[in-house]
């Protein structure tokens, strides 16, 4: 029996339509149907200029907005091989931090509405509101934040920055734990995740999954730890891998992970330096010729960014390596031989974008 | 391993490679013919063991299409480029899905979008456009007057 | 204090004296008939409203308080809505069965509440084999069930209505051994004579653990019975089907959803009278003065506070705990239900012939 997961979908996935092969209650293959959302913006972008096609890339994968320009910026950087103040790094890395808060708190609340508990998702969204209210103070959005451009961030802090991260801080430490007891603790979640979706090391390396996907199957891959950029070798945090391979191991990485945010920040929250928050760069940018390639850690895993320049003011090809894109081809091998529920539990703790996916 | 010994090492290997200067990696540029058999054995290889494709790409070049192939070795932590030049009224190149699995989403979309053909994939269809789609939309000489607006 | 008892025997009273014997029993009936559909709609709404403000007090968000003051007559409109809307029936199928399965369901649900008592002395039927009755009538919201699955023409609706059939006809049987260790420890079957041995005390209180643990295992079947989270499979299956009643709109799902809250509320109230002594006050020991106070209450109020806490212990469990899946649900009820409750008859029984609970 063939069904389809349609594109639209009860929960915050995005529009991905799952072609499933069933025997009764056995799922034996699963193909994705992609390009739903697919807004060529690789293509757009050989049109746009370099400062512009950040705000073209903050819509790829909108839970970590932040990050896919940084990761821009930081590849424009590489060509133009300039220098960034040390006070816009601190703040590229706080808000990277904050950005993978929220989108590992939305991925949560979605997890477990998927799996039928709909109350953790109102929790979720509670403290996310408050990470978007320090967003929207410092960079004027609440999700798609154009504010990491090359050279630097766009505007400096807003003065209640500090204080309002402090008191985020403050009450986020609480409610993990309270988190964990709901969700992470409850006995019947585990039932619906421990040996589900199993992926062994060596095929998440042969099919490119990276993040917690990868990490809960005893691969390093934290792309902060590896090949840091910004300051991140100057601070204290651990990059978090589970052996188990199941979806409760991907689910433990990134509620960990969560907390080694908070470590971050905490490290960062009290030691911006003074300075200029922008290097001075011309006005129009060119790359010199040549093809230059970037890594970054998203709240997914590794997002790449290849530019190939001709020497002129827009970029010949650009090249979005997205995270989802290798966790999506590994759903067929993890999610044959088990259930439909299964399927749901395997997708959750995957953290599918579909955007990210599309492009 | 550094670049200079990665290259040392990749000579042994096969003769009369031609490496690109001037990149932050090593960078290799090959022809589409006995691509396959290099690639099983820098995968295999001890002391290389590329067993990571992180990007797969594919470039146009106006005069012709070009693979592009960033592998990287979760053992030794070093990289490296491959280019394959392409002809462009007939892109054809082995594929290498059954070498690493992660090319078999990649390889779709280099079809769907560039028109590249690969031989041996297990399930060339398209991905992003619809089946009866005519045309690759990332070529730099397609047109769509309808969709696409020049700025 | 006006009671139930009272209304009842002065309306039968007066209606003897006006108008003589076989016509004062068919008013009777035609009383309590309109009376039980009363209920129904009052408890419908009522239960309706009270679930979506217990959802949204644990959402942290307020419920509905837009439609009347706080919100109370926002069920009274959504019915309306109901009401107006196109009843669809779908191209292939069978038209009979199709409109017939949700009056099977209401009029099962309907049946049940002859024997429940409301107060004291208040009851529609005060069978010798009530608690045998009960049981025995919600098998057959079952084949309501499968009726509206089959006759939808559906694949999904018949996979739905297949997997609430399997989950109902097992966790009867977990159900009905708990119901079981009461009736051994009251030595009878009817309905009044349960309440009446708890006169003394609770049997929750009086039975020690293995009512405890009779009543722990009820609780988790009556929850299972009527499709409630966490084993709501069968209707929240959001990913694939909606549920048998996938195909029904209007009224027609209208009645349906309502039945779902009157069997909530049927369970309850069995689990009430069972367990928690029905519609007698709260006694402790010899405390004669707290005693007083207690009487004082009306009973049919104890009787509705009682059931409308277990009820709020069921919409508990329903915004706290994931779903859990068809094969791990029915594991649940084979695996360790079922052996459990067969055990705990065993001790309530041995617990019976000691006399442990005088």
């Amino acid at each position: 029996m063939i069904i389809n997961v349609g594109p639209q979908h009860p929960s915050t996935h995005g529009v991905l339509h799952l072609v499933i092969t069933l025997n009764g209650e056995t799922v034996k293959k699963v193909e994705p149907h992609l390009g739903y959302i697919h807004r060529s913006i690789e293509k757009m972008c050989e049109s746009l200029s370099y400062r512009q096609f950040i705000y073209v890339t903050s819509r790829m994968d909108y839970l970590s907005s932040h990050i896919n320009n940084h990761g821009c910026a930081l590849c424009v950087e590489k060509g133009l091989q300039i220098e960034i103040p040390s006070r816009s790094q601190v703040i590229r890395v706080l808000m990277d931090e904050l950005t993978r808060l929220a989108s590992h708190l939305l991925w949560w609340g979605a997890l477990a509405m998927d799996l039928g508990a709909f109350t953790p998702f109102f929790y979720a969204f509670r403290e996310r509101e408050m990470i978007n209210e320090l967003m929207e103070d410092t960079c004027g959005a609440r999700l798609t934040m154009n504010y990491i451009v090359p050279g630097g961030v766009m505007m400096d802090l807003h003065p209640d920055f500090q204080r309002k991260v402090k008191e985020f801080l403050k009450l986020f430490q609480s409610k993990i734990h309270e988190y964990d007891e709901l969700v992470t603790n409850n006995i019947i979640f585990q039932n619906r995740t421990k040996g589900v979706g199993f992926i062994s090391r060596e095929d998440a390396i042969s099919f490119g999954c990276t993040g917690p996907t990868g990490r809960g199957s005893g691969l390093s891959c934290d792309i902060r730890k590896l090949y840091p950029y910004e300051i991140y070798d100057q601070l204290q945090f651990d990059e978090i891998i589970e052996q188990g391979g199941d979806s409760f191991a991907r689910y433990k990485v990134r509620v960990r992970e969560m907390v080694q945010s908070m470590r971050i920040i905490e490290q960062l929250i009290d030691n911006i330096p003074e300075g200029d928050f922008q290097a001075k760069t011309k006005a129009v940018l060119k790359l010199p010729k040549g093809d230059f390639y970037t890594r970054v850690e998203t709240a997914r895993g590794e997002l790449g960014v290849y530019i190939v320049s001709e020497g002129g003011s827009t970029p010949y090809r650009i090249k979005f390596r997205s995270p989802g894109f290798s966790n999506l081809s590994a759903l067929d091998h993890m999610s044959r031989g088990g259930k439909i529920g299964d399927l749901m539990a395997t997708m959750g703790t995957l953290d599918l974008v579909i955007p990210d996916i599309d492009r | 391993m550094t670049k200079d010994e990665l290259k040392i090492k990749l000579e042994t290997l096969r003769e009369g490679l031609s490496f690109e200067e001037g990149g932050e990696w090593t960078t290799l540029n090959l022809e589409p013919e006995g691509f396959k058999n290099f690639a099983a054995q820098i995968k295999n290889d001890s002391d290389l063991q590329f067993d990571y494709l992180f990007c797969q790409t594919a470039v146009d070049w106006k005069t012709h299409l070009s693979m592009v192939y960033h592998l990287s070795s979760t053992v030794f932590r070093h990289e490296l480029v491959i280019k394959i030049k392409l002809e462009k009224s007939s892109p054809v190149v082995d594929t290498v899905c059954d070498l690493w699995r992660t090319a078999e989403f990649h390889e779709r979309e280099a079809y769907d979008l560039m028109g590249i053909e690969f031989l041996g994939h297990p399930d060339l269809r398209r991905l992003f456009m619809t089946p009866d789609h005519e045309g690759f939309p990332l070529r730099k000489d397609y047109e769509d007057p309808i969709n696409m607006i020049k700025l | 204090m006006i009671s139930l008892e009272g209304l009842k025997t002065s309306t039968q009273i007066w209606l003897q004296n006006n108008l003589g014997e076989p016509w004062a029993f068919m008013a009777q009936s035609v009383l309590v008939g309109i009376a039980a559909i009363t209920l129904f709609a009052v408890l419908g709404l009522a239960l309706v409203y009270m679930e979506r403000k217990v959802a949204a007090l644990m959402q942290i968000r307020l419920g509905p308080n837009r439609v009347g003051p706080m919100g109370i007559l926002q069920t009274s409109a959504d019915t309306l809505k109901l009401v107006m809307k196109e009843g669809l029936t779908p191209d292939g199928a069978d038209k009979f069965l199709f409109n017939l399965a949700p009056f099977l369901v209401m009029i099962a649900a309907m049946l049940i509440l002859a024997p429940i008592a409301f107060a004291k002395n208040f009851q529609i039927w005060d069978l010798s084999i009530g608690v045998l009755y009960v049981a025995a009538i919600s098998s057959v919201t079952v084949i309501g069930i499968l009726m509206a699955g089959w006759s939808s023409n559906n694949k999904y609706s018949l996979l739905g209505a297949m997997r609430s059939a399997a989950q109902i006809v097992s966790y009867e049987l977990s159900a009905g051994l708990s119901i079981l260790a009461i009736v051994i420890l009251t030595g009878s079957l009817r309905i009044s004579d349960i309440i009446n041995s708890q006169a003394d005390g609770w049997w929750i209180i009086k039975g020690h653990i293995p009512v405890l643990i009779a009543f722990i295992v009820f609780l988790i079947a009556v929850t299972a019975e009527t499709n409630r989270a966490p084993f709501d499979l069968a209707e929240a299956e959001s990913e694939l089907t909606a549920g048998f009643h996938t195909e029904y709109s209007g009224m027609k799902f209208a009645l349906f959803f309502l039945a779902e809250y009157i069997n909530i509320f049927i369970g309850c109230a069995i689990g009430a009278t069972l367990f928690f002594g029905g519609w007698m006050p709260f006694h402790i020991g010899n405390w004669e003065a707290f005693n007083h106070v207690m009487d004082y209450i009306p009973s049919s109020i104890w009787f509705f506070g009682k059931t409308l806490f277990l009820i709020f212990v069921i919409m508990w469990f329903r915004w706290t705990f994931p779903r859990l899946r068809i094969d791990q649900l029915l594991n649940l009820e084979w695996k360790y239900l079922l052996p459990i409750s067969m055990i705990n008859l065993l001790i309530v029984t041995f617990m019976a012939i000691m006399g442990w609970h005088l």
